[in-house]
C-alpha cells in the first residue's frame, strides 16, 4: 500500500474568500504578524499500486477529479 | 417541442422546472435519471438547480461523471440546446461545456433573494424574445455563484459575445452593491461559442408563475419556444 497526501489550492491569482476572512479574524484577535492566509484542501489517498507508475496515476486523479484546472493547482507527497 | 430535465441525487429544482415547462408553457417534458444512458429525444435539455451529490468536492464536480452527462455533452456538441440553472451552470463548467468556474460567494454566505440582471446578448436561442439591455427580476439562491475566468478566457468571452446576463441594480447599473456574489464583471450567465449552451445562476423557473409575483424568467422559456419554431 502506498499513501499519498494531496494538496489542492486556489491559484495565487484567484481570490480566496475563506482565506481572507480567516486572515481578518486573526488580525482582530491580535495576530498582526499574519500577512496572508490561503485555505486549501488536503486529501489522504491510499493506493494499491505499483510504485513506478504512482506519480502518473496521482497526476491523472488530480487532473480529472480532485482539482479544477481553471482555478486550482495541486501538489502531493508520496509516503512509501 | 420537448424538454428533458436531468435529475441527479440532490437536484431540487427539477420539479419546479417541470412545472414551468409542462404546465405553464404546455410543452412535452420528460425527466431523465442521471444513471440513464440515453436522452428521451429532447429539443432542449435542462440541468436543474440543487446540490448534486451534496456539492461534495466542488459544486458540480461529481455530477459530470454521471452516465447521462456523456449523452448531454454529445447532444450539446451536436448543436442541441442545453440550459444549466444554478447547480446546472456549475455542472456545465465542470464538464467543460462552458468556460470558467463558479467559486464560493465573496461574502461566504448562501444568498437567496430577488436579483436584477441585464440582458446584454439577445442573439442567443435563450434570449431571442427579450429586448436588448432589458432588466429582469430573476431570483438567485446559491453558495457558489462567484464566476471566475482568467484574463485570456474573459477576453475570449467578450470577443465572442458570450456574456448573456450581468447582475445590476433596478436601473441597470453595474456596481459592487448590485453584484451579489463577487462575480467577475457581474457575470450572471454565459453561453458557449456556438450559443446553444447557456449557464445562469439566477432561477428563471422561480419567476415564471404569476402566483409568485414576478414572471420575468418566463421570457427565457418563451425565447426557447420562439427559437425552435423558426
Amino acid at each position: 500500500m502506498i499513501r499519498a497526501t494531496i494538496y489542492v489550492t486556489l491559484k495565487p491569482e484567484v481570490l480566496d474568500p475563506q482565506g481572507k476572512v480567516i486572515k481578518t479574524t486573526l488580525d482582530t484577535l491580535g495576530y498582526h504578524n499574519v500577512k496572508d492566509v490561503r485555505a486549501s484542501k488536503m486529501f489522504e489517498v491510499t493506493l494499491d499500486a505499483d510504485s513506478e507508475n504512482i506519480e502518473q496515476e496521482i497526476d491523472e486523479i488530480c487532473d480529472k477529479v480532485l482539482a479544477n484546472p481553471n482555478i486550482e493547482i495541486y501538489s502531493y507527497r508520496i509516503h512509501k | 417541442m420537448k424538454y428533458n430535465i436531468i435529475i441527479f441525487p440532490g437536484s431540487n429544482c427539477d420539479y419546479d422546472a417541470h412545472y414551468v415547462t409542462k404546465h405553464l408553457m404546455g410543452e412535452e417534458t420528460e425527466y431523465v435519471w442521471h444513471k440513464d444512458t440515453s436522452l428521451k429525444d429532447p429539443d432542449c435539455v435542462i440541468i436543474p438547480g440543487g446540490f448534486s451529490y451534496g456539492d461534495y468536492l466542488r459544486a458540480g464536480a461529481i455530477a459530470k461523471f454521471s452516465p447521462i452527462m456523456k449523452e448531454v455533452v454529445a447532444f450539446a456538441n451536436n448543436g442541441g440546446l442545453v440550459i444549466g440553472i444554478c447547480n446546472g451552470f456549475q455542472v456545465l463548467t465542470e464538464t467543460g461545456l462552458l468556460p470558467g468556474a463558479l467559486m464560493l460567494n465573496k461574502s461566504l454566505l448562501f444568498i437567496c433573494k430577488h436579483q436584477y440582471v441585464k440582458v446584454i446578448n439577445v442573439k442567443t436561442p435563450f434570449t431571442v424574445k427579450i429586448k436588448q439591455n432589458a432588466i429582469l427580476d430573476i431570483p438567485i439562491a446559491h453558495n457558489e455563484g462567484n464566476y471566475f475566468i482568467d484574463d485570456d478566457g474573459l477576453k475570449s468571452l467578450q470577443d465572442n459575445d458570450q456574456i448573456v446576463f450581468q447582475y445590476c441594480d433596478k436601473d441597470g447599473f453595474f456596481n459592487d452593491e448590485s453584484n451579489p456574489n463577487g462575480s467577475l464583471m457581474n457575470i450572471a450567465g454565459i453561453v458557449n461559442k456556438n450559443r446553444n449552451v447557456l449557464g445562469m445562476m439566477p432561477h428563471p423557473e422561480r419567476s415564471s408563475d404569476p402566483i409568485i409575483g414576478v414572471t420575468d424568467g418566463r421570457q427565457i422559456f418563451l425565447s426557447i419556444k420562439k427559437f425552435l419554431k423558426k
